[in-house]
């Protein structure tokens, strides 16, 4: 049985130099879909959907880190994910029950009538 | 290797495109699917750059346990109301803050990529398992991990609970 590993890398291939742009092309990507989401955030009004921009930001932010893992040939960038996702998790969990909690309380989900902290 | 080229290809523009239907659709449901298939065509490219541990990590977690938490969210809370874009003075800055970044952000990787560093090493999905659950560098913060996860769940019940008595 051959080992995974190297069961993996045959098929995935090496980084051969054809594929030496797909770092670019990669931090490309992130910087657009970041500035999407950022956007997203500003313009949406359901909450819920500005926390889907919020997701959104955190995976483009992912895509740059393992791009730079892939450059720099290192396995930090891919641990670094790791806790991204952990966090993205748990905030995807809180910030939803303070939806379902604004829903009982307020019967309204945009964002610009929860101003209660308002000075 | 011309096929590995255009599955990457074509992963960044889905990616693209459906993280722009993100935010341009009415509905909030609509734009969990389209951040489903983001999330995907991200995996994918995770998986084209030799992260197949993230990669499975990605769909496991963000495209299946967290978007299905949204869906189940946005299906509960039955948020029919199409609201529209925040007109005014909001959406108008925010469209010239999005030109502003996008165009820093192509400046930056335009200007940085040339100073990117060539390597050729491939690293292996093992090693970052083993460099995540075994390495004395990450364990205080993989030990930290449970309790912001213990504490999030927590704070979850906490926040979402019917209060007795109304």
């Amino acid at each position: 049985m051959p080992n995974l590993d190297t069961l993996y890398t045959s098929t995935l291939g090496g980084f051969e130099a054809a594929h030496a742009g797909f770092v670019q092309v990669a931090l490309a990507v992130s910087a657009f879909l970041f500035v999407i989401g950022a956007v997203g955030v500003f313009i949406r009004r359901n909450v819920i959907t500005v926390m889907m921009c919020i997701e959104l930001m955190l995976n483009a932010v992912n895509l740059a880190f393992i791009a730079f893992s892939r450059a720099h040939g290192t396995i930090d960038g891919q641990i670094l994910v790791f806790f991204v996702f952990t966090v993205a998790a748990a905030e995807a969990a809180v910030g939803l029950a303070i939806v379902i909690a604004l829903q009982r309380n307020r019967e309204d989900l945009d964002v610009d009538s929860f101003n209660l902290l308002k000075g | 290797m011309i096929l590995d080229v255009i599955v990457f290809y074509g992963a960044a523009i889905v990616a693209l495109i459906s993280g722009l239907f993100v935010i341009a659709q009415r509905s909030p449901i609509n734009s969990a699917f389209s951040l489903i298939i983001t999330m995907c065509s991200l995996a994918v490219m995770f998986a084209m750059l030799g992260s197949g541990f993230i990669a499975a990590l990605q769909v496991i977690v963000y495209a299946g346990a967290i978007m299905v938490l949204f869906l189940f969210v946005i299906m509960l809370l039955n948020t029919r109301q199409d609201e529209g874009d925040r007109g005014g003075g909001i959406g108008r800055a925010a469209i010239v803050l999005g030109v502003i970044l996008a165009v820093q952000s192509v400046m930056v990787v335009w200007k940085g990529s040339a100073s990117l560093p060539r390597n050729h090493k491939e690293t292996a999905s093992v090693d970052v398992a083993r460099g995540l659950f075994s390495s004395p560098r990450y364990l205080y913060a993989f030990e930290a991990t449970s309790i912001l996860i213990l504490s999030a769940m927590v704070g979850a019940i906490v926040v979402a609970r019917k209060e007795k008595g109304k």
